[in-house]
């Protein structure tokens, strides 16, 4: 976070974020990238840090509640930031659906991640289209390709796949041929 | 809304596309119409949906590399450029200078094509055939520059991690010299005889006009943003490659309608020669490639994020790494995605013929919306 003090946003989001930090077996990220090609042991994973930009390519990544979304949305709409995309990853061993949201301010230089983990089995968040309306067509992509429910989205129809489509193609246990 | 739209409650549905002319691809539309006036606009996407992001977890990294350029055909460097830079952020690649320069001047003769193809296809939407003619005249020499060094036309795949595949020669740089030159030609007469143009200017000024708000409420990038006053270039404000060693502008415009976008993109051809102009003088020796890029590609565990601005915005590529040889997760946000996702917002109570000028001068690329 060059140029500018963040330490409002920052204030701000802490509260939203997981209080307690957690250790899982296989991270998903760690907080330094060069150190961890040598070590790639389970390792804490802090609820709000900022990794190294030039190793990571964002600024700020932040961990919530599903609940919470909705606010975090809601904080950086107000300093500003545009929601470049919302997307979600598949960890089927630990019975986990994570829901990336990539901010990203015009000026100066800021990207902030937020994240979330549902319960794979019954994947439901709150939608944040009711903020930034362009979370639309992200939250609609998200639901095709991952089954990911958007509570109070206003029209969660297939966007890119057949509008018969039943399968989720981004899970895991979705196998591609060919 | 207080024009005809609302008044009358007899309305209809008109169907365009598909396979429409002014979809550009396979976009299709479905307006509500109440007679000429659009009270309800609605695009459906999905045509052309080929699951990149599966295929990205289905093969080894640098298999992906031709995927990227099968996006936004019209500006497939740009695309190169964004998942080259993603990986080797991962990896931790120092790409050699010279690659880099190499990079920069064929993302931005590319640029050049893609805005000429967009300026000759957006002047056929309405209704000025002629000027594709002379936009493709000038696309042509880029497309045979770029073929002779990358060895395609369109779907390039030129990048690879740690450098590109192929050096420049002299013919390159005196062909380009040749190009920069006749295009400097081209562009006034495409001003005098276009740009100024009375029934442009009728069909096009004030016509489509997006709010600042809007623009960032719904994420949209690129000219489309730079045309409602949005100073906003990943070149310029979150500055990768070599960049920030050339001497560019970012051109602003501040109306938000449709002529406002027009003039971004046609100015931007302009400063894309000057930084080919100032790459080519400083163009330092040395390799290609960078000299310890692994045989193997496997970034370490972790996600990272990576923007480019290609001809349509900035284009951002998000790996989640497990560290193995292929993609765990590998996210790819294309600018048109969000560009047009304004267009409902935006052209309700339009005249059709004023929503297709809109449409038009978002510059969509269908496959790099629906990937």
């Amino acid at each position: 976070m060059r140029n500018m003090d963040f330490t409002k946003l920052k204030e701000q989001l802490r509260p939203l974020a997981i209080l307690e930090d957690v250790v899982v077996g296989e991270p998903p990220e760690e907080d330094t990238g060069s150190e961890a090609r040598v070590a790639p042991e389970p390792e804490k994973l802090a609820a709000m840090h900022e990794p190294d930009y030039l190793a990571r390519g964002f600024n700020l990544d932040v961990r919530v509640e599903a609940g919470k979304v909705v606010e975090a949305a809601g904080i950086l709409d107000e300093h500003g930031f545009f929601l470049e995309a919302v997307t979600g990853v598949d960890w089927p061993q630990e019975g986990q659906l994570e829901v990336v949201y990539d901010y990203c301010l015009w000026q100066p230089q800021c990207r902030v991640v937020v994240r979330t983990r549902l319960d794979r089995q019954s994947p439901v968040v709150p939608t944040i289209s009711t903020i930034c309306p362009g979370a639309n067509w992200h939250e609609r992509e998200t639901h095709d390709f991952f089954g990911i429910e958007f509570s109070g989205h206003p029209d969660l129809r297939p966007l890119l796949l057949p509008d018969d489509a039943d399968f989720h193609p981004l899970l895991k246990d979705f196998k591609a041929h060919g | 809304m207080d024009n005809a739209a609302t008044n009358n409650q007899e309305t209809f549905v008109l169907n365009v596309g598909p396979q429409h002319p002014a979809t550009h691809g396979v976009l299709r539309l479905k307006l509500t119409l109440d007679g000429e006036y659009v009270v309800r606009a609605e695009p459906v996407l999905g045509y052309i949906h080929r699951m990149h992001e599966k295929m990205g977890e289905n093969r080894t990294w640098a298999q992906f590399m031709p995927n990227t350029g099968r996006m936004d055909y019209l500006s497939a460097l740009s695309y190169n450029h964004g998942y080259a830079a993603a990986v080797e952020r991962a990896m931790g690649i120092t790409v050699p200078e010279r690659a880099e320069y190499l990079r920069v001047i064929t993302v931005e003769l590319n640029r050049i094509s893609s805005h000429l193809v967009w300026f000759g296809a957006y002047l056929l939407d309405l209704g000025g055939f002629t000027p594709l003619l002379y936009a493709f005249d000038d696309r042509e020499k880029i497309l045979n520059l770029l073929e002779s060094v990358t060895g395609s036309r369109l779907t390039y795949c030129y990048f690879r991690f740690g450098g590109v595949y192929n050096d420049i020669d002299e013919n390159f740089v005196d062909g380009v010299k040749e190009f920069i030159k006749t295009m400097r030609r081209s562009l006034p007469m495409y001003h005098n005889l276009v740009s100024k143009n009375i029934i442009l200017l009728k069909r096009l000024k004030d016509i489509g006009p997006i709010s600042r708000e809007t623009i960032r409420k719904y994420g949209a990038t690129g000219p489309v943003a730079r045309g409602s006053g949005v100073d906003y270039d990943v070149r310029k404000n979150e500055p990768y490659s070599v960049y920030p060693e050339f001497d560019f502008e970012v051109p602003v415009y501040h109306e938000g309608d449709s002529m406002a976008r027009y003039m971004v993109r046609m100015d931007e051809i302009e400063q894309s020669m000057r930084i080919i102009e100032q790459a080519l003088d400083k163009l330092p020796a040395g390799p290609v490639m960078a000299a310890k890029t692994p045989r193997i590609i496997k970034p370490p565990k972790g996600d990272y994020y990576q923007a480019v601005e290609a001809a349509r915005g900035s284009f951002g590529v998000r790996i989640v790494s497990d560290g193995t040889n292929t993609a765990y997760r590998l996210k790819l946000r294309s600018p048109s995605f969000s560009n047009l996702s304004l267009f409902s917002a935006v052209s309700e109570g339009m005249l059709l013929a004023d929503a297709l000028a809109l449409l038009g001068s978002l510059d969509l690329v269908i496959p790099e919306i629906d990937r």
